[in-house]
């Protein structure tokens, strides 16, 4: 074991036996992924009450987080929004420790570790997944319902994205990267002439799609990764799910390659959400697959001028390709 | 004047081994990685064979869609410029069908497997 590696252990023994009663043994974490500046690791502790899985979610002391889109929330609000979620009955991970100055781990937070599935392949393939396939769009509608009714005054503070905000953010960094692309410009055009009227501002995961849901035979069991929650339109939500590229090649299911746009609608209004206006949805779909297209032109800036030398760094700018066809298909023949 | 093989062949020749030796032999994230770099090889063999001929198609759309002429980076930078300023929009049926092309004649190298690419091409066939 690594010198790191073990410090960590003993860390995490020392930081967790005050906080979750009877802890008697923690095992070598093994490091998920992540990149320099966020980790997170899988190890479990045992308790009077059989093994406890626990996932770490950190930025290691003395490493600054660099934000990559220069919009992710810190961790310990990530953890709060991941608590309130709890409290209103939705499936997350439970927080078990926010960890504080004394731990010596950095910064982030220690929750439990769910079971189940978020490789879209799996979920969308796997024979295991097929009789709770149909329901999925359905279940991602009533979460979304609960995550956008989580009362206001009871969030953390949040940066504030609506529409333009995201619009100029995202003109911003493919203006950075000088890179022209006709098919981006045709869209940041298509963006600006239809910016949605204003609406209600509610919490907004930002990021709930295939990847970031742990999905087992049952159901959705946890949405993860809140790191680009915020305040803003609701319908952003909805529409991101649809992105062509979460669905794996399951074209006709647009809902994360499972479902249709009016499961997806029909199970948010069931549970309590405001009317779902699809046009507003697809607006979302437009900004979210542009906004896909140029992370993928923005990843490759990290091959050519950051530390990340990976083929996969390297290749995903021939990705945004994809996002092109789709904008294409998208935007070509609205009014 | 470079002799045998040609670059396609040597890409091909380093794809092949890592398909069928060097991957049977990893695991993990290096196997992942590995399959990655045979997809990376994969686009350059086809970007070798298709591209000189998409790009020279592109160019010649380009001059005559902005009745200008000049290298294909130069001819893209106006087009963007005329998107931008609202010169060219999505009225501009001329516009759709080059960006179409284009972007089709992308995927042929990139991606060829994408859906929205194989939904696309069914239908021009």
């Amino acid at each position: 074991m690594s010198p790191a590696r073990e410090d960590l252990q003993q860390q995490l023994a020392r930081a967790l036996t005050a906080r979750i009663p009877g802890v008697r043994d923690v095992s070598k974490p093994r490091r998920l992924s992540g990149g320099a500046s966020q980790e997170t690791w899988s190890f479990d502790v045992e308790t009077p009450h059989g093994l406890l899985p626990l996932i770490l979610r950190r930025s290691p002391p003395g490493k600054q987080t660099t934000q990559l889109l220069g919009t992710s929330i810190a961790l310990e609000t990530e953890a709060r929004l991941i608590e309130l979620a709890g409290e209103a009955k939705l499936p997350v991970p439970r927080v078990r420790h926010v960890l504080v100055p004394e731990d010596e781990l950095g910064e982030g937070f220690v929750m439990e570790r769910l079971e189940g599935e978020t490789l879209a392949r799996r979920i969308l393939r796997d024979a295991e997944f097929d009789a709770v396939r149909p329901k999925l769009a359905r279940q991602c509608g009533r979460i979304l319902a609960g995550i956008h009714a989580i009362p206001q005054e009871r969030l953390p503070e949040l940066p504030v994205q609506d529409a333009r905000a995201q619009l100029d953010q995202y003109r911003g960094i493919y203006d950075y990267f000088d890179d022209p692309r006709p098919v981006f410009e045709l869209a940041f055009r298509f963006v600006e002439d239809h910016l949605p009227g204003d609406g209600a501002l509610t919490l907004v995961h930002g990021d709930f799609r295939n990847g970031n849901l742990m999905i087992d035979p049952a159901g959705v069991q946890g949405v993860l990764d809140w790191e680009l929650a915020h305040r803003g339109d609701p319908m952003e939500d909805l529409g991101w799910i649809c992105v062509n590229s979460w669905r794996f090649g399951e074209i006709d299911h647009p809902v994360g390659g499972f479902g249709s746009r009016e499961e997806l609608a029909a199970g948010y209004e069931a549970a309590g959400g405001a009317p779902v206006d699809l046009e507003r949805v697809r607006f979302w779909e437009v900004v979210g697959t542009l906004k896909w297209g140029v992370i993928c032109t923005m990843m490759l800036s990290a091959f050519r001028h950051g530390g990340d030398r990976s083929v996969e760094r390297a290749a995903i700018g021939r990705r945004a390709s994809e996002t092109e066809i789709d904008l294409l298909e998208l935007i070509a023949k609205e009014g | 004047m470079y002799d045998p093989p040609d670059l396609g062949e040597l890409v091909t020749a380093v794809r092949e081994f890592l398909e069928e030796q060097a991957m049977p032999q990893l695991e993990g994230r290096t196997a992942f990685h590995a399959r990655v770099a045979a997809n990376a090889l994969a686009i350059v063999e086809r970007q070798l064979s298709l591209g000189p001929a998409a790009e020279a198609a592109e160019q010649e759309r380009l001059a005559s869609l902005l009745g200008a002429e000049g290298s294909l980076e130069e001819l893209t930078r106006e087009l963007c410029r005329r998107i931008r300023s609202g010169e060219l929009g999505r009225d501009d049926d001329e516009l759709l069908a080059h960006l179409r092309r284009t972007t089709l004649d992308k995927l042929a190298v990139d991606q060829p497997r994408y859906s929205a690419y194989r939904r696309a091409t069914l239908r021009e066939d």
